[in-house]
């Protein structure tokens, strides 16, 4: 099990702020599962449209597009931050 | 010291915290960001600003910039602190302060803090305002300010 979070309008987005999920065995990156979640229904495949625009944490740690995900056990899906 | 908290904080209060009993401080420099009511391109008031977070995420990664100030500068002290939640024009946001025995070192550990945090720190920004809602896109301006502390 893998938990999925989404913030700000990627949770606009996907309506959901977070889920637990089996990813599928062929996933090894984020990349893999930005690619997987687009192909789980429209509001995913509208949140993940402009790939560019999302970052990622692994496990709480920011992440790279091609970072394993090997041993994540929560995978964080956002907009580039804007606090401060 | 990092905190993330909702309500507000006192610049005085947390100063005299920092300082208390110690002596070999000899700069201590303060920055303090607030909530401005022009920020929408649309030109239309800002009336309230509310801050989403990454809980855990965004207290990691504030301690890790910290501790990233205490390896590169000789500061005797420092603090962060983020609010989060909903604000309106003139609240506070973000404290930082930095203290050294010199004040080259308290003045450039504050600006990079506040340079990492703003592209680090897992926090969003989403207006309200007479055009309704929406969230603030990140400015090119602040990603381009943090990478002047690259050392490679």
């Amino acid at each position: 099990m893998t938990r999925l979070l989404y913030f700000a309008w990627v949770k606009d987005k996907t309506g959901i702020a977070a889920e637990d999920v089996d990813l599928p065995e062929n996933i090894d990156t984020v990349a893999d599962v930005i690619a997987w979640l687009k192909t789980r229904g429209p509001q995913y495949e509208n949140a993940f449209a402009q790939s560019e625009a999302i970052r990622a944490a692994i496990d709480q740690t920011h992440a790279r597009i091609d970072a394993s995900v090997a041993s994540a056990k929560e995978i964080a899906f956002f907009p580039p931050v804007t606090g401060g | 010291m990092i905190r993330v908290q909702t309500g507000d904080f006192d610049i005085g209060k947390e100063i005299e915290r920092l300082r208390a009993d110690r002596t070999d401080i000899g700069a201590i420099v303060t920055f303090s960001g607030t909530v401005r009511d022009a920020q929408r391109d649309d030109g239309g008031a800002v009336t309230e600003m509310t801050l989403e977070h990454y809980p855990g995420m965004t207290e990691k990664e504030l301690a890790r910039i910290e501790e990233e100030a205490h390896t590169r500068w000789p500061l005797q002290a420092s603090l962060i602190v983020h609010r989060v939640g909903t604000l309106r024009p003139g609240d506070n946001i973000v404290l930082v302060i930095a203290a050294s025995a010199h004040r080259e070192a308290a003045f450039e550990a504050a600006s990079f803090l506040m340079d990492y945090l703003k592209t680090s720190a897992p926090n969003w920004k989403r207006e309200s305002g007479a055009e309704g809602e929406r969230w603030v896109d990140a400015n090119e301006k602040d990603y381009r300010a943090a990478t002047r502390w690259r050392e490679d």
